[in-house]
Formats: structure tokens, C-alpha cells, sequence
């Protein structure tokens, strides 16, 4: 006689492997697993990324952007203050603006039966409120002051504008402490940051495997193989990460070893990159040297969902929303600076190839986190690995490490309590 | 209006989607002429007046770049697109100068034979007539919409 053997149990959360060593695959595809993220973690003691100070420059600016799941709106009102407050009306839970930006804005009216809304997020009006003709109305008991939708707190740094629903989160300054304070501000402190282009790059896959990706800095060399192929390395690289206390942020960078160079034989360098150069345009790659640091490559991401860029002159801010379970939007402003010149802004143009939906040394990060999430569909008990460079998240001069791969999953770990 | 431009440059746009959609792309970068200006930005930029790209090129080489890199170097799934497009519109004639706006809609079919509309929008284009061949000198790629599933790797 037949006999039917019935599944084991799934895991739950409470089943995470010890050390940080090890990721469940459940992580990336339960529902339960999603919902909790976004009451613990978006809505949670953590800063969000919600916009540049430079989109919202002047009083009666608008727009909207989400935190996780929740849409919120973010205004510049005439006290010259940024606030932000959720994009859901008070009466009956409609979207109150649904513009992605605008200006001169002065209210929010919600468009299903007109409640009205200053730009700080305060309900102001209510349509019909005494009713007509003494019938109908609000009663008396209704007061206006007790509703409207929640407010955000804000905090602006180098021209970033971070929100969040906690009460409970400190200041900006302590969430980033002050090494990824000091990387952001090499980017873009006591400059004035000009929009070169918006994209949105719709990802399939889990919010996660994408923070994973970015902060995955064994992986850069091996999956994107533009630089290896048109042989554009130099010889004389170092590198590495930084992770913060938190495991949550981290700071991964190379730069030209001016030391080592010295000591190599630079001219036969020169003579090997000239004889083998693949790029038709070599101009792509003519950077301008904007930090004089000699590093050319800064990737630095704040959890949970927050990610800037500099790759040679190529700057950006990548925003990361989840949108389901198994798919992520990933927004990018490409920057340049007011001060720009002409030539230097063309560069920026140029080196935008390198990044983006489209980018020589990023696209593949576009597809990879959909072959994990589709390659994981049947084995939500099984684990990831997580081994190179040890079971720590701590800073390292190496780069081929997964320290603060480790790292987020310390901090994501600490916010859901698991 | 040369009475027959848009007959040439109905070719010539012809001949654009055929090059793509049969995999020919290392002759993509032949179909651009004169200085050369390639880009793919949205709708929305494009209306904001902002210069970024998806994809930017302002010379042949780096066409041709984009596509050794898409052979040689980056991986995605293969991939192959079906260009489908409307009948263009002659926006302005000055001598053999002709700009052009050109309605497209490309699906995207996957290797797992997953089909989907991957992106509409409109070409605009500047081109020159030149004995009875429209030359393609600029084409700027906008995007209906600001979202792009996945990656875009075979140019539009
Ligand atoms: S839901 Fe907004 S006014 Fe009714
Ligand atoms: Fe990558």
C-alpha cells in the first residue's frame, strides 16, 4: 500500500546557524521572514536613505519615495526645514501624493475625499467637516490634532537625507560612526552635488542578496571580468575593506600603491598596458583625479539599504527598496558637481557606462542575485557559505574576504532578534 | 521636405533593427556615421534635461567596445531582442540634416523562451542624406519608462 511521507517541518527563524558563517536560505524566501523585516527593520531604529538635499532645494519642493514597503513624502517647507511623513491619509488610507516630485507645493490634498495636509504632514482639512445644511459631518468628538499620518525623523549628512520611523535610533553621527562619517564625506562633503540621471533597475530577487553583493567584495574580480578582459588592471593595487562596529556598514576601496610603484619597473608597465590595450576608446577610462588620494574605487553602503559609489569619477547613490519577496528595486542617481568643468563632466558621461543597469563592471550584479534566488528555489534548509577570509567582520587589508558580507548579517541578525 | 527622406530613412531604420535583432552587432557600430553620438536614457530625464545614460557613447570605438565587451566579458543570460517599429516622423530638414522621431517596442526573448516587452519608446535621431542613403549621425534612445528589468545588455 502506498504510503505518504509528509515534508519536515520548515524552519523557523529561531533555527540560524551558529557563527557567522552560515546564511538559511529561508531567509531569502519566507513571507513571514519579509513582513518582519519591514516592522523590525525599515520601520525600525535604523536611518534610511530617502533623498539628496540638492532634489529638494528650495521651499515647496515635493517627493515621494518608499522605506521598505511604506510610501512616504519628503517636502521642503517654507521654514526651510526637510520633513518627511508617511504617503498614506489619515481618513482612509489612500495615497495622499502621487507624483514621484514636483514644486511650489504648498499642501497635500488626497484626491478619494479631499482631507487636506501642510507640508510638514499636519492634517489641516477635512472636507464637509460640518457637514451640509447642519446634517451630516464629523462629530465633535473628531479632533484633527490626534490624526494624520506618521512623521519621520530626519537627519542630513554631505547633502544626505536619511529618515526614520524610530523614536528609538540614535543620531546620525553615532549610526554611521566616524570612519564611514569620514569615507562619505571624502565623496561628497562641502560640495555641491548636481542630478546627472535617474534609473531604476528592477531586480529579481531578494533585497538581501543584493546588500550581500555590494558588500561582497570577493566577487569583483571574478564576475566582472571587463577590466581583466581589455586588460585594464594596473599592477600595483592595494585595497580593502572597513566594517564598522556594527557589521551593517562597511567601506571597500582600492587604490594606487604609489610605494609599490616605485618599486616596480614602471616603464615596463607602461610598455604592457600600451601593447595590449583591447579598448577601441581608450578614452573611457581617462580619469581626472578628483580626491587626490589615489583611490579609485570607494564602495560604502549603510545599512540596511543605503549604497554610495565612487568609481573612478563615476559617483552615484544606489537606494534599495524591496518590493516582494523575490524582487528589489534598485534606484540610482548618477552625480556630478556644480563645479564641474565641460571636459570633466563629459568624463562623468562617459564612466557612466562603467555602472548602471547597463554597466561594464556592474551589470552582472543585476542577474546574479536572481541565479542565487532561483538556484536556492528547492532548499530553503540548506546554507550559504560565508568562509572567505575567516568567521569574523572585521576590517581587513584584503579584499578577498566575505568580512563584511559577515557583517551585514550581524546587523541584520541583531535588528530581527534572531 | 525632400520627398524622399523618410523613404531613406525608413530603410535605414529597417536595416537598425534587422543588425540587432539577427545578432549581427559587430556591425552596429557601422550603421553610426560622422561624429557619433549613441545614448539611452528615459523618458523622464530626458524631459528633466538630464545628460546621464544608461548607455553613452560619442565615438564609433566605443560602440565598438560595448560590443567586444558583451561578447568577451560580461555575462548575462542570452538573450535576443525583436524591434518593432512604428513609422517615423520628420521632425526638421536644414540641407542633407534630417531629425527624426521613430516610435519602437522591443521584446526581450530569454533563453528559456520567457517573452516580454522589454522596452518602448521613441529614437531620436539626426541623419544625413547623403546620395540616397540615410546616415545615421545621432541617435538618442528614450525610454518610456525609468525601469529596466534586470540588465540591459544588447543596445535598443
Ligand atoms: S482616504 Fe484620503 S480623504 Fe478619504
Ligand atoms: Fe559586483
Amino acid at each position: 500500500m502506498n504510503k505518504i511521507v509528509l515534508p519536515p517541518e520548515a524552519s523557523t527563524p529561531a533555527n540560524w546557524p551558529e557563527g557567522l558563517t552560515r546564511v538559511p536560505y529561508w531567509v531569502f524566501q519566507d513571507q513571514s521572514v519579509y513582513a518582519e523585516e519591514q516592522r523590525k527593520i525599515f520601520q525600525g531604529p535604523n536611518w534610511h536613505y530617502l533623498a539628496l538635499e540638492v532634489e529638494l532645494a528650495e521651499p515647496g519642493d515635493f517627493l515621494t519615495t518608499h522605506i521598505g514597503d511604506t510610501p512616504v513624502i519628503v517636502t521642503h517647507d517654507t521654514d526651510n526645514e526637510i520633513y518627511a511623513f508617511e504617503n498614506r491619509c489619515a481618513h482612509r488610507g489612500a495615497l495622499i501624493c502621487l507624483e514621484n516630485r514636483g514644486k511650489h507645493r504648498k499642501d497635500f490634498s488626497c484626491v478619494y475625499h479631499a482631507w487636506n495636509y501642510d507640508p510638514q504632514g499636519n492634517l489641516t482639512g477635512i472636507a464637509f467637516k460640518d457637514g451640509i445644511k447642519g446634517k451630516g459631518g464629523m462629530p465633535d468628538s473628531f479632533k484633527m490634532e490626534q490624526h494624520g499620518p506618521r512623521k519621520l525623523r530626519i537627519a542630513i549628512v554631505h547633502g544626505l537625507i536619511f529618515g526614520s520611523f524610530s523614536e528609538d535610533v540614535p543620531s546620525i553621527e553615532e549610526y554611521l560612526g566616524e570612519e564611514i562619517l569620514n569615507h562619505i564625506e571624502r565623496v561628497l562633503g562641502g560640495r555641491k552635488a548636481v542630478v546627472l540621471g535617474r534609473f531604476t533597475q528592477v531586480l529579481p530577487n531578494n533585497w538581501k542578496l543584493y546588500m550581500e553583493n555590494v558588500k561582497d567584495s570577493y566577487h569583483a574580480s571574478i564576475l566582472h571580468l571587463f577590466f581583466t578582459t581589455f586588460e585594464l588592471n594596473r599592477l600595483s593595487m592595494k585595497g580593502g575593506i572597513i566594517v564598522d562596529e556594527s557589521g551593517g556598514h562597511h567601506v571597500s576601496y582600492s587604490a594606487i600603491d604609489r610605494e609599490a610603484e616605485k618599486d616596480v619597473d614602471y616603464a615596463k608597465q607602461q610598455l604592457r598596458s600600451e601593447s595590449e590595450y583591447k579598448l577601441a576608446d581608450p578614452t573611457l577610462l581617462e580619469s581626472f583625479d578628483e580626491y587626490q588620494d589615489g583611490c579609485t574605487l570607494q564602495i560604502l553602503s549603510v545599512f540596511p539599504t543605503f549604497v554610495l559609489q565612487q568609481i573612478q569619477n563615476a559617483i552615484a547613490v544606489r537606494q534599495i527598496v524591496p518590493r516582494a519577496v523575490d524582487r528589489t528595486d534598485l534606484n540610482w542617481t548618477y552625480l556630478g558637481f556644480a563645479d564641474d568643468t565641460r571636459e570633466q563632466r563629459l568624463t562623468r558621461l562617459k564612466q557612466g557606462n562603467l555602472v548602471g543597469p547597463a554597466g561594464y563592471i556592474s551589470m552582472e550584479d543585476g542577474c546574479v542575485g536572481g541565479f542565487v534566488q532561483r538556484g536556492i528555489a528547492g532548499a530553503s534548509e540548506d546554507q550559504a557559505v560565508l568562509e572567505m577570509g575567516g568567521a569574523e567582520a572585521n576590517s581587513s587589508e584584503s579584499r578577498v574576504t566575505e568580512a563584511s558580507v559577515r557583517g551585514f548579517w550581524k546587523a541584520y541578525r541583531a535588528n530581527m532578534g534572531i | 521636405m525632400h520627398a524622399n527622406s523618410l523613404q531613406y530613412i525608413t530603410k535605414a531604420q529597417a536595416d537598425y533593427a534587422r543588425c540587432i535583432d539577427d545578432d549581427r552587432l559587430e556591425e552596429w557600430p557601422s550603421l553610426f556615421h560622422g561624429p557619433c553620438l549613441y545614448k539611452i536614457t528615459t523618458a523622464s530625464n530626458y524631459r528633466d534635461g538630464l545628460e546621464a545614460g544608461i548607455v553613452f557613447a560619442n565615438s564609433r570605438g566605443m560602440l565598438t567596445d560595448r560590443v567586444s565587451a558583451l561578447r568577451e566579458a560580461n555575462i548575462y543570460e542570452r538573450q535576443s531582442y525583436r524591434h518593432i517599429l512604428g513609422l517615423p516622423s520628420i521632425l526638421s530638414e536644414d540641407g542633407a540634416k534630417v531629425k527624426s522621431e521613430t516610435p519602437f517596442m522591443v521584446a526581450r526573448i530569454l533563453q528559456d523562451g520567457d517573452t516580454s516587452i522589454y522596452a518602448t519608446g521613441r529614437y531620436f535621431d539626426v541623419y544625413e542624406i547623403v546620395d540616397g542613403v540615410a546616415q545615421l549621425h545621432e541617435r538618442t534612445v528614450v525610454c518610456d519608462s525609468s525601469r529596466i528589468d534586470t540588465l540591459l545588455a544588447l543596445p535598443l
